[in-house]
Order: structure tokens, then sequence, then C-alpha cells
């Protein structure tokens, strides 16, 4: 039999009171959520749930400041084996996995209603006799004019992808170009050069930001194009809504990670907090490259 | 049997006393034990709503609640079933023995684990209070179809939308942590191919649940948008479609049915072993056959939307892609009566409810096959053919799949032997309280009794009052359920490390009860 000496002793943490206080947390947001948005729609007001949100989120920040601050001192303490590194390894690639069929879910819808009910409405295919409930319909991508305009009124011109959205893919695209030259100059050991680099993502990525708020402004303002302007605007702004709220905290992982570097918490061969974070910013990054061709170009 | 671990654990430490121990908990068998008596109680409290319908629908005629409480009933009694007692209870049996049968020290991420369990009760509280809310807790059935749920739910929707979203990241997390210590924390020597079906099956189950608890996610959080913030996804005055709705909703609501029974054909694929005192044939075919169910779970999902208007094509393909399931799952049932098959049987508790698993479980898959017909479907579709087809796989599988694997593993868990008298009338009680509920429903339903209806024809009187005094029957007989797990708890013949003596696998090397830390020093695996 294995003598503990020879085995790498797996790390069981002792108590934690983290996992309540987040389960608390989330309960009260989302308690807080549904009390805001409940009061928003029924026309009686944003106040309590607004203030219990804000309570829940607050919580929520405090979690994760605590969580991740006990594994980074775990991990500074040499408490984690290589077994243990495995372990969050897989954990993060299967979440980045959950994330994809997130999306799948929100790409499926586009689809569907692309390549069957819009077409269906127009009266074209086999379920084209669903043509009768607004025979005057006929279907479009993007649609402009919706079924019915009257609850649905459509957007006045659709965003064309070859201004803002190929500036924010360009940006986007070297902005992974950037972390994956800042991760080999941590593995070479080069600091400024990863500080550098890592810095300049971090950047690129705040800009796609400011970009994409300054698209929808313009969406809004402009063009008539809204959450309640029929399918296009539903499908529209929430996949790059949802993108956009990604990148966000992509952007926020990103930079712990660079506070970090300049505390000098990594190493060339332990850093798979670094890892973790180019993963998910590389897993927007493709996000939105499927945005850009679906949403914008197609 | 090996002589005992005591030497491995001698740096570990016992549990923490008070209440404290069980909320900052790490410890997989403490986590594994919440989950458990967490899932009862959802079992108990979701039993209650099933006693209210079967109690209105005892007679014909309005008798004790109004329509729509009647709906809030049945759509409660369908969320809490799935979400809060059938799949809580499968992942606590696989946190107390996943890590005992690949001799891991605990699961893999141990704080994430006590998180994935925290948020249930959360996500739970807030589903329940709905009831107490103004309009009523949701009353448009668990598959919450839109525009029923959308544009004519009450209030609460939205608070619904957000509990499902709850247990939804814990079930994520918790998969999560299922894949990671199977993958990663087998024992030196247990390879894959080695592992213990239970460990097998819930690999593939947690690949399942994180493919689509997101896409559930992503369905609920369309519908809050078409509530609050006027998109038009399941609108068609927009463009949208209801039916997408049902599509999305299928395409998790599909996998989320393998989701509730593959860890119940793992357990079961151990036990009849144990009491057959013969190996499982088949091991590996039964490997494969689960991945081909998980991967047929994918592409069956519409043949649950045969009537609402989908292309000809569509309906052809669900409905051969749903036969085909049948394949694989023979294969399993076939594994199954081969491994008794000239077998040293006996019939303790575990072995009654896992045998009477295979046979019932089958009668609720030869009534899938009929409802994946389609043009037979459109005579079946919503009515109590549909209830009595999914509460013959639910109850008879799943639960007691997981009655099977609770009698099995109690004396490990507790450390003494359960009342086996008192067990075997749990059995058959259950057992003819079921079928006395569920059978008949077969009938009304050919005969065209919809479901969901607090009223029914006059001619379905009789049938109705037995399957109405079956499920009191049946629901009565958990109580005792109940008495008899305390009664174990508290004492009886103490448990010998290996009770069984046909079972194999890690976990009967370890002492009955286990300790608190077992495997801290991985065990070899030849």
């Amino acid at each position: 039999m294995a003598s503990p000496e020879k085995h790498e002793i797996y790390y069981v943490p002792e108590q934690s009171k983290w996992p309540i206080v987040g389960s608390i947390a989330l309960l009260v947001s989302v308690f807080g959520a549904g009390t805001l948005m409940n009061g928003l729609s029924s026309g009686s007001g944003a106040a309590p749930g607004q203030y219990i949100l804000f309570a829940g989120l607050l919580l929520l920040v405090w979690m994760f400041f605590g969580w991740f601050g006990n594994v980074i001192k775990e991990s500074r303490q040499g408490l984690y084996s290589s077994q243990m590194d495995r372990s969050f390894r897989m954990g993060m690639t299967w979440f980045i996995f959950s994330e994809v069929m997130f999306f799948a879910a929100f790409f499926g819808a586009l689809f569907y209603v692309r390549t069957f009910a819009g077409p269906w409405l127009d009266g074209i295919g086999e379920k084209g006799s669903s043509s009768i409930l607004w025979p005057e319909f006929n279907f479009s991508w993007p649609l402009v004019n919706n079924p019915d305009p009257s609850r649905f009124p459509g957007p006045h011109e659709t965003i064309s992808p070859w201004q803002l959205p190929l500036i924010n893919t360009l940006l986007l695209v070297s902005s992974s170009v950037t972390l994956t030259l800042a991760h080999h100059a941590l593995r070479a050991g080069k600091r400024k050069a990863l500080q550098n680099w890592l810095l300049l993502t971090v950047v690129l990525g705040v800009i796609f930001l400011g970009l994409q708020l300054a698209e929808y402004a313009h969406a809004y303002r402009d063009l008539g194009l809204t959450l309640k302007s029929g399918i296009y605007g539903s499908t529209f702004f929430m996949l790059t809504g949802f993108h956009g709220f990604h990148v966000t905290m992509g952007a926020i992982i990103l930079t712990v990670m660079l506070i970090r570097v300049y505390k000098g918490h990594f190493t060339p061969e332990n850093h798979f907090g670094f890892e973790a974070a180019a993963w998910y910013w590389h897993f927007v990054d493709v996000v939105w490259v499927a945005l850009f061709i679906f949403v914008y170009v197609l | 049997m090996s002589a005992v671990i005591d030497h491995h654990t001698d740096h570990a430490h016992g549990p923490a006393k008070g209440l404290m121990r069980w909320v900052l908990t790490t410890n997989h068998k403490d986590i594994g034990s919440m989950y458990l008596w967490f899932s009862f109680a959802m079992f108990l409290l979701g039993g209650t709503l099933a006693m209210v319908i079967r109690a209105e629908l005892f007679q014909p005629g309005l008798q004790l609640v109004d329509p729509n409480f009647f709906n809030q009933m049945t759509t409660m009694h369908g969320l809490i079933m799935v979400f809060g007692a059938v799949m809580p209870a499968f992942v606590g049996l696989a946190n107390w023995m996943v890590p005992l049968m690949i001799g891991a020290p605990d699961m893999a991420l141990p704080r994430m684990n006590n998180f994935s369990f925290w948020l249930l009760p959360a996500a739970f509280g807030l589903l329940v209070s709905t009831l107490f809310m103004e309009g009523g807790a949701p009353n448009f059935g668990w598959t919450f179809y839109a525009p029923l749920s959308t544009t004519y739910g009450p209030q609460s929707t939205t608070f619904f939308i957000f509990a499902i979203h709850l247990a939804g990241i814990s079930s994520i997390m918790g998969a999560i942590n299922i894949i990671a210590t199977i993958l990663n924390m087998r024992a030196p020597g247990m390879t894959l191919m080695k592992m213990p079906m239970f460990a097998w099956t819930w690999l593939i189950t947690a690949f399942l649940l994180i493919a689509v608890m997101p896409v559930l996610a992503g369905v609920v959080t369309m519908m809050l948008m078409d509530i609050h913030f006027g998109t038009s996804f399941f609108s068609a005055a927009g463009g949208g479609d209801p039916v997408l709705f049902q599509h999305v909703f299928w395409f998790f609501g599909h996998p989320e049915v393998y989701i509730m029974i593959l860890p119940a054909f793992g357990a079961v694929s151990m036990i009849i072993p144990a009491f057959s005192r013969k190996p499982l044939f088949g091991y590996t075919s039964m490997v494969y056959a689960t991945g081909a169910i998980a991967f047929l779970s994918f592409a069956v999902w519409a043949h649950h939307m045969f009537t609402v208007g989908i292309p000809l094509t569509g309906q052809l393909f669900f409905m051969y892609a749903t036969m085909l399931i049948a394949v694989p799952t023979g294969v399993k049932v076939f594994n199954w009566a081969t491994t008794m098959f000239r077998g040293s049987l006996s019939f303790e508790a575990p072995m009654l409810f896992a045998v009477a698993f295979v046979i019932l479980f089958t009668i609720g898959g030869f009534s899938g096959l009929m409802l994946a017909i389609a043009p037979a479907d459109y005579q079946y579709h919503d009515t109590y053919f549909v209830v009595a087809h999914f509460h013959y796989v639910l109850v008879p599988g799943a639960i007691f799949g997981i009655f099977a694997s609770a009698y099995y593993w109690l004396p490990k868990w507790t450390g003494h032997m359960y009342d086996e008298v008192l067990a075997k009338t749990h059995f058959w009680m259950s057992f003819i309280g079921m079928n006395l509920a569920f059978f008949p429903m077969h009938f009304v339903g050919l005969a065209g009794m919809p479901r969901r209806i607090p009223d029914y024809n006059m001619m379905f009187a009789n049938f109705n009052m037995v399957s109405s005094i079956g499920a009191f029957m049946f629901g009565a007989t958990q109580l005792l359920f109940l008495y008899i797990v305390i009664k174990t708890i508290r004492g009886g013949k103490p448990a010998p490390a290996k009770p069984w003596d046909g079972a194999e696998g890690l976990e009967w090397t370890v002492p009955s009860p286990a300790p608190y830390h077992t495997f801290s020093t991985p065990p070899e695996v030849k």
C-alpha cells in the first residue's frame, strides 16, 4: 500500500462560511430582482426591490472576494497538489462548456425563427398555413416589418456590420492575441512584457465595451431598434447583451489578474488563475465571432 | 476484506459540533446526508400536493379546491418532485457513494459542493413561497408553456423563474463536481472500465446536466424578458413563436428525463448482482448502452410536441429516433434479467425494490413506445395515459431506485441494519399502492380523460376512485419509510463492514458506519 510520503495529499479544506454566504447572497439578489421587476411592470415602482437587489449584490461581491482570497492564500501556501490543479482545470473547462450551452439556447432561438417560424408566418413551407394570422406579413431578415406592427413596431433601419461591429471584431480578436502574448511572457518569466500585454488586453476589452454601449445608444436613439421591436431586437439585444455582460466579467477577471501580476503571485510554472481567465476570455472572443457572423453579417 | 483503514485517517478529525457543522461543512458525507434529507422533505411536500390532487379527483365534480388552486397543485407537485425530490436524492447518493466507490478522500471541489447544496433550500424556499403570494403560485403546469406562463401567468412567475435559476446553478455546480471527482480522483488502478456502474451512470448524467441546465436557464430568461422587457421570443405578433418555447424547453426536458433515471440504472446495476451473488452480466454493454441513451436523448425532444404542428419530416425523424432508445434500454433490461438468471437470489428490501424497478420501469418504457408513435400520440396526447406513462418511469423507476439504494447503503451510512420486516412492509405497501394509483390511469387515459383538469366525466369515476385510494396508500406508506430510517439511525443490529455477502466494491472495505474521513490515502485497486 502506498505510504503517505510517496503520495501527494489531496487538500480537503476545513469548514468554510463562503458557500452559505453565497447562497444567501444569491437568494437576496434574485428576490430583490424579482421584486424590482414586478414593481416596475405593475407600476408600483422600483422602491423596495432595488435596495434588496443592491444588498444581495454587495453580499455576492463580498463572497467572491472572500472565497477567491481563500483559494489564493491556500495556493500560495503550497497546499495544492498537481491533482488539485487538475480538478480546477476540469472545473473551469466544464463551466465554460455550460456557458457555451447557455449561448446555444439563444443561437438556437435565432436559427429557429430565421429558418422555420419566420417563413411559415409568411406562408412559405410546410406550416405556411400560419400566414392566415397576418396575411399581409412578409418575412425578411433582419425583420423590420413585424407581423403586428401596432404591438411591436419594428426598427427603421438595421445595424450595418461593416462599421462599429467590424471595429469591435478587430478589437476583440487582437485582445485575444495580446493575451496570448502576455501568457508567453509569463511562461518566459518576462514580467514587464507580461504587465504590458495584459494591460493592453484589458484596455482593448474596455474600448470594446465602450463602443458596444455607443452602438446600443445609436440603435435606441437613431434606428428605433429596441428590445421591444420584435424578434430581431429581441435576439439582437439578448445575444449581444449577454455577450457584453460576459466581456464585462472577463475584463474584471483580467483586471484582478493584472493586480495579482503586480503583486507577483504567478510563476512561470504555476499560474492557473491566469490561465483560467485566459480560457474565459478566448471563449468570449469565440462567441463574438459567432455573433458577428450570425447576428450582424448573415 | 482489508483490515480497514484506521491508520489512514490519523491526521483527520471528526465532525464539528452543533448546527454549524452542517452549515459550514465541506465533507462529502455530511453534504450527501443533507441532500438526502432535503430531498425527502421535498418528497413529502410534493406528495402532499399530490394528495390534494387525488382528493379532488376522488369523485367527479368540483369537491374541495377551486380549479385555479388545482392548477397550482399540479404545477408545484411536478416542479417539486422533479427538481426538489428526485434530482437532489441522486446528487445526495452520488455525494455519499461516489468518493467511497472510487477510493477518493472527498469530492474534488468540497467547498463548491456545499454551495451546490445550500442553493437548494434557497431555490425551493423561494418556489414554495409563491403559494402564499398575491395571485397564487405558478398554475401553468410544470412544463410552463408560453404564452400560458408569459402572457397569462400570475405575478409570482417572476420568482418561479429565479427559483429555477438557483436550482439550475446548484445542479450545474454539483455536476461539475461529480465529473471532476470521477475523472480526477479515482484510486490508482481503477480504470474507467473498472468503475462501479453507479459512478459510470453518474458521470454520464453529470454531462447531461451541464449540457442542458444552461438551456433551461436560457428559456426561462427568454420568458423573463418577454414578461417584463417587451421582447417577443414567444409572441408571433413580433415575429417570434410560442412553439419556440416548447423546442427550447424540451431540448432541456428530454435529457432531463434521463438525468432522473440513469443514476437509478446505475444503482440497480449494483444491487441486482449483489443479491444474485453473480457479477453483473454485460458490464461493457451496460456502459455503452448508457452512453447511447444519453447521446440519443439530445435527438428526441420533439416527440413531446407531435400535436403542436411540426412538419411531417420532423415527426417521422423524432418518432424513429425515439424508438431507437428502446434498443439500448432493452440491452439494459436484458442484462439485469440475465444477471438474475441462475443466480442465488435472495430478496431483501433493496433487491425487492430493484426487481420491481426492472419490471415496472419496463412497463413505463412500453407505454413510452406507444406514445412515440406519432399518429397514435395524436390520440394519447394530454390524456391520463401520458400521466400513467411518466409516473410508471418516475415512481417505480427513479423513486424505487432511490429506495433500493437507501436500503442497500443505509447500513454503511448508519452502522445499523434496518428492520427488514418493516422495510418489506414498506416495499409491498408502496408496490401495491403505486400500481393501484397509476395503472387505472392507462385505462382512463385511453378512454379520453384529459390531464390537468379537476373535473371529469362520470364514466371515469370508478377508476379514479381506485387511483385515489392507491395514491393515499402510497403516500401514507412513505411515513413508514421515515420511521424506518430514523429507527435505523438511532439503533438496531450493528452492521458489519460488508452486510451483503454478494456485494462488491470499495465502499464495503471501510467500516460501518463509514468514518468521517475515508481513503485519505488512496487504496490500491487491482
